[in-house]
């Protein structure tokens, strides 16, 4: 990740491949993602920033009303202006990246591992444990996934007396819960073929445990398509999670979410757009933002793979 | 599990050490040559397919001794594959019928526990592989695929480990073996990459070797090197090798023996000068007659085997070659032959009623060559 991209090597390596592998040996050592690929990693890493950051930016509190502001468009204190009651819309969005990208990424964190671990068993043993862990996969997949988190949040963290906290875990869980399947497939799918080569039998011939085959030889190949699907998922996450704040039951208010942002900001469309506007754009590019990458990284590691 | 495994090690005592390894390759010879190493006894294995049983190996018995070579050639579908991977005991559990006794110096292999085979995986008993190009893993260095065996069955400290494997990239030939520690097998051709896969067999120091293919997806000329880095490598660590092929010009310089298979059976096993020099069954005449020669004048035709492997879910009643063998007569497609012994020849049996020399073959042999001329 260093900025020395482009500086040619200073001591004459002989190569006696070709020339398209020689480069792939090149690319693991610095990220390549090209110009539109690091716009978009630029982009997250500057969302991150500015919300790790955001108590020493120079923005208002996101919760203070200044209701001269009010469902006006940008000024010069507020450059996205204000939202419904008056709150300053820059830092709600830049306070909302937090709720928004710990919910995205935090459910599939959640998925990641769980269905990671389902997927890598039932892929690799297949017979009788593939038989109970897919059905039950299957079975959270046949359930409507947006109802399944619905309910989930419903029951877990409703109420007047939920704390922003504890409605935050339940949304990361219950997100997380609908993602298990998502990544748990591709993860079993991919276990499958990855097992059948021939360096998994020759691994287990030279005496490796079933436990170090499957974190050493399987997972390393599985890994690229789990976060490519991964990446996607935590922009279908960050999505619908602004789905459950339309039905009161995302991120809670006071807490900004880009969700709730949006959701309160509907109401006034046709006095303030700029509320759904602004906020919508930031989201959009996000999700943009992470399938590109995760395209990025099924194409990488797909070339990859056929140049084998 | 792993206090069980360095338990293992031990009880084996000092028997394995350290210089076994490529660092120093050569081991005592003290050890009397005819011992036994491998004594194979009527193993039968068969899968459970959804047409029903497939008996891919159905009674094979051989013996191996140290140092040796046993060539097992076949057609595909012969068994030839699934033999190997029988003796080691790799196949997967589920849907395999297994039968016979392995006795790997005189122990039971199919008494031990999965963990006691681990032991014995990689350390006595190592296997290459047939395709180089997918019997590494793509996304691991070169070196910890060699390092991790010797880690984990001589218990060898990293510094060692690294050692010892660019030692045994020295040995298999790899150009710059420092360097290439540090690569990966995509940067590699495919006959280097046979090279690694065959230094990851060796790196513990197997007694025994089954090579499986080693050179089928190669071309010619590094087919050539690669077998003449195994038998170097075989003559320095006084290593039993089984070496599986369809190809008999591969085995015919390389091994000590030959047993040709044929449906999942042994049909003729012989020493190989004696095999090539009085072969009986009509199955390895018709595979002999396959092979190009260089005394043929070229564009000849060769001669290839008329129809097609036996289904193994139900193969022919008889000799399961009877409907592809040009002197089938009634007996054959009847009643199945046994092995027999040759005359005089005490290590050379077939599986045949009218073997190749015999008067009932010659005849028809000449009565093939009067239609063939006629025609």
């Amino acid at each position: 990740m260093t900025t020395g991209t482009a500086t040619p090597p200073s001591a004459p390596t002989v190569r006696l491949d070709s020339a398209p592998s020689g480069s792939a040996a090149t690319k693991s050592k610095r990220l390549n993602l090209g110009v539109a690929g690091w716009l978009a990693a630029g982009w997250l890493g500057l969302l991150l920033i500015l919300a790790v950051l955001a108590p020493v930016l120079p923005i208002p509190d996101p919760n203070t009303s200044f209701a001269e502001i009010a469902r006006k468009g940008p000024s010069a204190g507020h450059l996205l202006g204000g939202d419904t009651i008056g709150r300053d819309l820059l830092s709600r969005i830049i306070y909302g990246t937090r709720a928004s990208f710990a919910v995205g990424f935090g459910s599939i964190a959640f998925g990641f591992i769980v269905g990671g671990i389902i997927g890598l068993m039932a892929g690799f043993f297949r017979g009788k444990v593939d038989g109970i862990l897919t059905p039950l996969m299957n079975i959270l997949l046949a359930i409507p996934q947006f109802i399944l988190a619905l309910s989930l949040v419903n029951v877990f963290a409703s109420g007047g007396e939920v704390t922003s906290a504890r409605r935050l875990v339940v949304l990361i869980v219950g997100l997380g819960v609908v993602s298990v399947p998502l990544l748990g497939r591709i993860t079993r799918a991919n276990t499958l073929a990855w097992s059948e080569r021939e360096f998994v039998l020759a691994a287990r011939a030279m005496g490796a445990k079933n436990w170090r085959i499957m974190l050493r030889d399987v997972l390393p190949n599985v890994l690229p398509s789990m976060i490519a699907i991964g990446l996607l998922g935590v922009g279908i996450a960050i999505v619908a999670e602004g789905g459950l704040a339309l039905f009161g039951v995302g991120v809670q208010s006071p807490t900004p979410s880009w969700g709730n942002i949006i959701s309160e900001g509907q109401s006034q469309m046709r006095n303030a757009p700029h509320i759904v506007v602004a906020t919508s754009v930031v989201l959009f590019l996000t999700v943009m933002a992470l399938n590109f990458l995760g395209d990025l990284i099924s194409q990488r590691f797909g070339v990859k793979e056929s140049a084998l | 599990m792993s206090a069980n495994e360095q338990n293992f090690d031990g009880a084996k005592g000092d028997e394995v050490d350290v210089s076994s390894a490529a660092a120093e390759p050569s081991r005592s010879h003290g050890i009397p040559g005819a011992k036994t190493l491998l004594d194979v006894r009527d193993i039968r294995t068969h899968f459970r397919t959804p047409r029903g049983v497939l008996k891919a190996v159905d009674g094979v018995s051989f013996t191996l001794e140290r140092g040796r070579t046993l060539g097992v050639v076949g057609e595909s579908g012969s068994g030839k594959s699934v033999l190997s991977r029988s003796i080691m005991r790799l196949l997967p559990k589920s849907n395999t019928i297994h039968s016979g006794e392995v006795l790997f110096e005189g122990r039971d292999l199919s008494g031990l526990t999965e963990s006691e085979l681990r032991g014995l995986w990689g350390n006595e008993i190592s296997m290459i592989f047939q395709d180089p190009m997918t019997a590494l893993n793509p996304v691991m260095k070169i070196g910890p695929q060699i390092t991790e065996s010797l880690r984990l069955h001589l218990d060898m400290s990293k510094g060692e480990a690294r050692e010892t494997a660019v030692a045994l990239l020295r040995a298999v030939r790899i150009p710059e073996p420092e360097k290439r520690f540090n690569g990966y097998p995509h940067e590699m051709s495919g006959g280097m990459r046979q090279r690694i896969v065959i230094a990851v067999a060796l790196a513990c120091g197997p007694r025994l070797l089954f090579a499986d293919e080693p050179t089928t997806a190669l071309d010619v000329t590094v087919q050539a090197q690669i077998l003449d880095l195994l038998a170097e490598q075989q003559r320095e660590r006084y290593m039993a090798m089984v070496l599986v092929t369809h190809d008999l010009g591969v085995v015919a310089s390389r091994a000590d023996e030959i047993a040709v298979m044929y449906a999942g059976r042994i049909v003729e096993r012989a020493p190989t000068k004696e095999l090539f020099a009085n072969l009986k069954m009509p199955y390895t005449e018709s595979l002999l007659a396959a092979i190009p020669r260089l005394d043929q004048p070229s564009h000849s035709r060769l001669e290839a085997i008329g129809g097609r492997p036996p289904d193994l879910v139900n193969p022919p009643t008889g000799c399961p070659f009877s409907p592809r063998c040009p002197y089938a007569r009634e007996r054959c497609t009847q009643e199945t032959p046994q092995l027999v012994t040759v005359d005089g020849h005490d290590g050379h049996e077939f599986a045949c009623f009218y073997p190749v020399g015999s008067p009932e073959t010659e005849e028809r042999r000449v009565e093939i060559a009067t239609r063939k001329g006629a025609a």
